[in-house]
């Protein structure tokens, strides 16, 4: 398929068709903000079949190769989906360690065998994936991870513990970083990369409670844990190698997704919404010079944002520093939002005190619920305060 | 993750950098990195009028002065789109000329004035007759009207305040009040008695501007401009001005950016470069973060000019607007920092930091500050 601008403008308006009849009705129970949070069997069950049905229309992995699930079409159309399925703020695609992580990873380094056997399921959802780096004493240092894998004929042998595992409780694969050599020349050199089954024995799970009140995501056990040793990605020593790949992926430095529609959008407009809905002294707040000029702020830092976005395609305006707009989106998105998310909640009155399950809270308490969400996007991934102690080293060339 | 929402308005992202554009930019920072060292917008703190001529020849010789004047009048015909690269390579180096006057000027000129009045002055601006905007009767760019008065026997009353680059002005494009509306008039400089002339002691060393008292000068009809929508020019043009001082600001923000990198990868304390400590590296990088997101604003702004020709509507006016509030933010947050992160020596006259300081607080206001533009930013995004 050609991507001249009617074909493009065609397939926009078939997307937009098919969700009009597709998007399924409010379920009833609580839908997570993001793919971090998907906590209860029904959840998983609602998001499991909303994926299943977005794939069979064909419009997941779009960008794929046919032979392994895809179309092998042009990004511009993914695109296209994902952006219809944040204006129409439909459900989350919540198997995003698969759809964006792994299945990237492996049609990019993997072996045929590993594409034959792992990509069609991360599509259906039949094989929900998650992720093996952060350990309890871990984290910002993950070229510390002490997690052991141990080759033992043709099994490695697992013993340690991974942490905020997102999906861990449904999860059927994992994509592990472990450490093969103790005695490498440095920290990063002992580690390998594992495709792992987590239902390996050995392998076990406990549910995390998260600061909103829901679950999404455990701790995870390896005690004596046995995989087969074909789990193994590429050598071992390469393992922070191929993290570093999975991370260009996750942070969306590389492209190929299946898709990046994993968490719900919340902008300045559904603020401005707020803000003409709550009334004070008869009148709605967005007639108040305060938070008139509050909300314009906001939009400001909003529209940088995108604009940096589209300037970071713009090669020839990226010359003075060439990573800083690659390496800052996250940070300045997060950040924003959470500045915004909180002001929401503190033009409420009384009624930023109630909470999701209250009734009378505004808008189902979504600020309040998305405020405590946003800091899994401040901390997880990179804190911030270590992306900017990354932009300060890459991008400004200030020392360790 | 990648934050994205893609907008729906296509305009709201738009942005392109043409080749011209690009050539436009390695020129201009070239040419400013040759002729504006620090060492000699220093030398140039002391000196009246703050600008070398040859290097205004040079200028002039490059085009510049001419850039956005059509061909008919001895210029290249480009759009604002071709001179904010040009104004950010000179608030890289802090160079000085009055090109920004100049360019303004030209843009009324181009707005108000008939065939033959453009014909009696651009071709002399193209080829660096410099010439100035006295808009201003007191602090506030906000005003919607001027006491400036030109009577009906064509005498002028009043004096304008923040005339820049007054010292070497040949042509003062001024707002006036005539016949009860207000309108642009001309004159030129040998109408002036050089006591009409009144520096301001500016805040920031490298820029000129003056208190220019028109009282008594009499003009001819024809140096009337002809519109009469004055109004609706004036507001684009203070538009236009907030943008090039904006992409001007966001040039010295990065320059400034690099005055504190350098100097945290030189001082050492406590046995370490002091750029390792996170107390300074955080701030850097939100001073980076900043100069980009005002950076990718200005060129916003340009591609929207390049798609009206230059016609200031709805998209292009908020554009100008945040590209100032941004850039202003940018600016002044640098200049505080930088000297702040100098130590000691940030407070001395001598540390480089102090020109960055002063700058941030001129340019923060001309043509508006962050606030103003976010005040009339209300009605567009919230309406």
């Amino acid at each position: 398929m050609d991507t001249d601008q009617d074909t493009l403008v065609a397939f926009r308006q078939e997307v937009i068709a098919w969700l009009a009849d597709n998007i399924p009705e409010d379920p009833g129970f609580l839908l997570p903000l993001t793919f971090m949070e998907v906590g209860t069997k029904e959840q998983l069950e609602f998001l499991i079949a909303w994926q299943r049905k977005v794939y069979d229309a064909g419009y997941l992995g779009i960008t794929w190769p046919k032979e392994y699930g895809g179309r092998n079409m042009s990004q511009v159309y993914q695109d296209i989906v994902d952006e219809e399925l944040m204006n129409h703020k439909a459900p989350i695609m919540f198997n995003t360690i698969g759809l964006g992580w792994a299945g990237p990873l492996i049609l990019k380094m993997g072996t045929e065998a590993e594409k034959q056997k792992y990509i069609k399921g991360i599509l259906t959802a039949d094989d929900i994936w998650c992720q093996g780096f952060s350990e309890p004493d871990n984290g910002s240092d993950l070229g510390n991870a002490q997690t052991r894998a141990v080759r033992e004929g043709d099994e490695y042998v697992l013993n340690g513990s991974k942490i905020w595992t997102t999906h861990g409780t449904y999860a059927k694969y994992m994509i592990l970083l472990a450490r093969t050599n103790p005695e490498a020349k440095n920290k990063y050199a002992g580690l390998s990369f594992f495709l792992s089954p987590m239902h390996a024995p050995g392998i076990s799970t406990s549910p995390i409670r998260k600061i909103t009140g829901e679950y999404g995501f455990t701790q995870t056990f390896f005690d004596e844990a046995r995989i087969p040793a074909e789990c193994l990605m590429g050598q071992e020593g390469q393992g922070w190698m191929i993290a570093m790949q999975t991370l260009q992926f996750e942070r969306s430095v590389d492209g190929g997704q299946a898709t990046k529609y994993n968490f719900k959008s919340i902008t300045s407009e559904d603020l401005i919404e707020t803000c003409r809905t709550i009334q004070r002294d008869g009148k709605p707040l967005l007639d108040d010079p305060i938070v008139q000029d509050q909300l314009v702020q906001f939009i400001i830092e909003e529209r940088n944002f995108l604009l940096n976005l589209k300037r970071s395609d713009l090669q020839g305006l990226c010359t003075d520093y060439p990573m800083s707009l690659m390496l800052s989106g996250k940070l300045e998105a997060t950040e924003l939002y959470r500045r915004m998310r909180q002001y929401a909640v503190s033009l409420q009155g009384a009624k930023g005190g109630l909470y999701i399950h209250d009734d009378d809270a505004l808008n189902g308490g979504i600020w309040q619920h998305a405020y405590f969400n946003i800091f899994s996007a401040t901390i997880g991934g990179g804190t911030s305060q270590v992306q900017n102690n990354i932009i300060a080293e890459h991008a400004l060339g200030l020392p360790k | 993750m990648k934050f994205a929402q893609t907008a729906r308005n296509h305009k709201v992202d738009s942005m392109r950098f043409s080749e011209e554009q690009k050539m436009i930019l390695e020129s201009a920072r070239s040419f400013c990195k040759d002729s504006s060292s620090i060492e000699q917008v220093r030398k140039l703190l002391e000196s009246s009028q703050g600008y070398e001529n040859d290097v205004w020849k040079q200028l002039v010789e490059l085009g510049w002065t001419g850039i956005a004047i059509p061909e008919c009048f001895g210029g290249s015909e480009l759009g604002i789109e071709s001179v904010v690269p040009i104004v950010e390579s000179m608030g890289r180096s802090l160079s000085t000329t009055p090109f920004i006057s100049c360019t303004l000027a030209a843009q009324v000129l181009l707005r108000a004035a008939s065939p033959e009045q453009q014909q009696r002055w651009l071709p002399g601006m193209a080829e660096g007759k410099v010439a100035t905007l006295a808009l201003l009767d007191n602090e506030d760019w906000g005003a919607n009207s001027t006491t400036h008065q030109l009577s009906d026997e064509l005498v002028l009353a009043g004096e304008k305040w923040f005339v820049d680059d007054a010292v070497t002005a040949e042509l003062f494009v001024i707002l006036t009040q005539y016949q009860g509306s207000p309108r642009f008039v001309v004159v030129e400089r040998n109408q002036l008695s050089d006591s009409a002339i009144q520096a301001h002691a500016l805040i920031d060393e490298t820029k000129r501007s003056a208190k220019v008292d028109f009282t008594g000068i009499s003009v001819t009809a024809d140096a009337i401009l002809s519109a009469e929508n004055t109004q609706e020019i004036l507001d684009d043009i203070k538009l236009i001005g907030a943008l090039l001082i904006a992409a001007e600001a966001v040039g010295t923000t990065s320059s400034c950016l690099n005055l504190i990198v350098e100097y945290l990868n030189t001082r050492k304390q406590f046995g370490k470069l002091i750029g390792s400590y996170q107390a300074l590296k955080h701030p850097s990088v939100d001073i980076l973060n900043k100069m980009e997101g005002a950076r990718s604003q200005i060129y916003h702004a340009a591609t929207l000019f390049e798609d009206s020709k230059g016609v200031v509507d709805r998209d292009v006016e908020v554009a100008c607007r945040m590209a100032k509030a941004s850039a202003n933010d940018a600016l002044l947050y640098a200049g505080d920092r930088a000297v702040q992160f100098h130590g000691g020596m940030g407070f001395t006259y001598e540390c480089n930091a102090q020109l960055y300081i002063r700058r941030a607080q001129w340019s923060q206001q001309q043509f508006g500050d962050s606030a103003h533009h976010r005040k009339r930013l209300v009605p567009l995004l919230l309406g």
